[in-house]
């Protein structure tokens, strides 16, 4: 019953996403001066490389030859406080045109950012409505997360049905990589009395980055190849998460060695209690870049290689971007696995260093 | 001008990040060769101190790829 109403949200959810990209395909007739305006353009490979990294409020597929792109237009949802919410299709504000007294800026330092104008067409850069829309990113965390529902559900499924005997299925496939997590980050680390309490958050952790990066990978039909896991404000808030259990799981050991480093003399104190106040941030923070920056690098890598078929304007290049793409692929799959594992791991070691006893 | 200066930048944090994870792996060799038994052990530690100076070479990257 669970898996068919899992089924059936991933069905609605694929639903929305082609209702919205058949209307992306209707050209708006304002248009027609705008086509062509690419074309005579020199190829500049780091903004193509950064627009293929960065979130976006459509889902850019491919530009045809005459210079008219077709993409996915996804839903803006924006709040301001004299206008209120407003939700309406990203397809209005393309190619910089106005909606509701709304611009998606194309240039200068709100680029890509809405920004609200008023008649004569100027942007109020001081109130940016808040912008709550469904990107690029969101739509592919959101479907990671279904994605990850499903085969959990299916899976805790099959566990009520058999109980614990010989894997069958889905089981077979994911039961070794949780025993994994158990058995080589959590049991290790926590100690053998205090991991349960944090294996849940450990394995949420674990598969939904994983499955992320993963997904981050497979560059083409829509719903996957989105850049999440190398998005700042996933792993800020993943880091977050970590964060918040690792302070509000520290016993009175974790802050006295804040507060009251042992051994460490009295008048030395003023300097380390900012050391190791900056140290509770810092951890978390050098979480976030780590994973950001590796799965970003890594796009950006295999990116500057496709633009080097590009750059040299020949397809004699392509066989070697190939192979080079291919190869960096390989690298970017185990980066993928490993960066998942450490940030795992990482979470993990701070858990403990939280609930240790003192000993 | 600000680019060449985050090229170097970039280029400086591989260098110290490329030493540090060497010896590391380097050390991680003798390790096991001497106690083949201990491998998985050895290696999770090699992983934990690869990944930290991995962050900071991490670091210099993302601050070289903002002030470009």
């Amino acid at each position: 019953m669970k898996a068919r109403f899992v089924t059936g949200l991933f069905l609605i959810f694929l639903l929305i996403v082609f209702t919205l990209q058949a209307k992306g395909q209707e050209k708006p007739a304002a248009r027609e001066d705008d086509v062509h305006e690419n074309n005579s353009e020199a190829f500049n490979p780091s903004t193509f490389i950064l627009e293929h990294i960065a979130d976006s409020h459509e889902w850019h597929i491919l530009t045809k030859k005459n210079g008219e792109s077709v993409s996915i237009y996804l839903p803006v949802i924006l709040y301001s406080k004299d206008k209120g919410i407003d939700i309406f299709s990203s397809r209005r504000l393309a190619k910089g045109h106005e909606y509701k007294g709304y611009r998606l800026e194309e240039e200068g330092p709100l680029q890509g950012k809405i920004v609200a104008v008023n008649e004569a067409g100027i942007a109020d850069e001081k109130n940016l409505p808040f912008d709550f829309s469904i990107t690029k990113t969101v739509v592919g965390m959101l479907f990671s997360a279904l994605l990850g529902l499903f085969l959990f559900i299916t899976l805790s499924r099959s566990y009520k049905k058999t109980g614990i005997s010989h894997p069958k299925g889905i089981q077979s496939f994911l039961e070794p990589v949780i025993l994994f997590v158990r058995d080589e980050i959590a049991l290790p680390n926590i100690g053998i009395h205090k991991y349960e309490k944090y294996m849940p958050y450990l394995l949420s952790v674990f598969f939904f980055i994983l499955i992320n990066s993963l997904l981050g990978m497979i560059p083409f039909p829509p719903p996957f190849g989105a850049n999440v896991s190398g998005n700042i404000a996933f792993t800020f808030v993943l880091a977050c998460f970590t964060f918040l259990i690792t302070q509000f799981s520290g016993n009175k050991n974790y802050w006295r060695h804040i507060f009251a480093t042992p051994g460490v003399p009295f008048w030395l104190l003023p300097i380390m209690i900012p050391v190791e106040l900056i140290g509770i941030i810092s951890k978390p923070f050098a979480l976030m870049i780590r994973l950001f920056a590796n799965i970003t690098a890594g796009h950006i890598i295999v990116l500057s290689l496709v633009c080097l078929i590009f750059i040299f304007k020949s397809v004699a290049v392509a066989p070697a971007s190939i192979v080079l793409v291919i190869f960096m692929d390989c690298i970017e799959l185990f980066v993928a696995f490993l960066q998942t594992y450490v940030f795992t791991l990482l979470s993990a070691l701070f858990i403990s260093m939280a609930v240790e006893e003192h000993h | 001008m600000t680019g060449t200066m985050a090229a170097i930048g970039a280029g400086l944090a591989v260098i110290g990040a490329g030493l540090g994870i060497g010896r590391i792996g380097g050390s991680a060799m003798d390790a096991i060769a001497r106690q083949p038994e201990a491998t998985s052990k050895i290696q999770t530690a090699m992983i934990i101190a690869s990944v930290l100076i991995e962050g900071v070479a991490l670091f210099a990257v993302v601050v070289s790829l903002i002030t470009n």
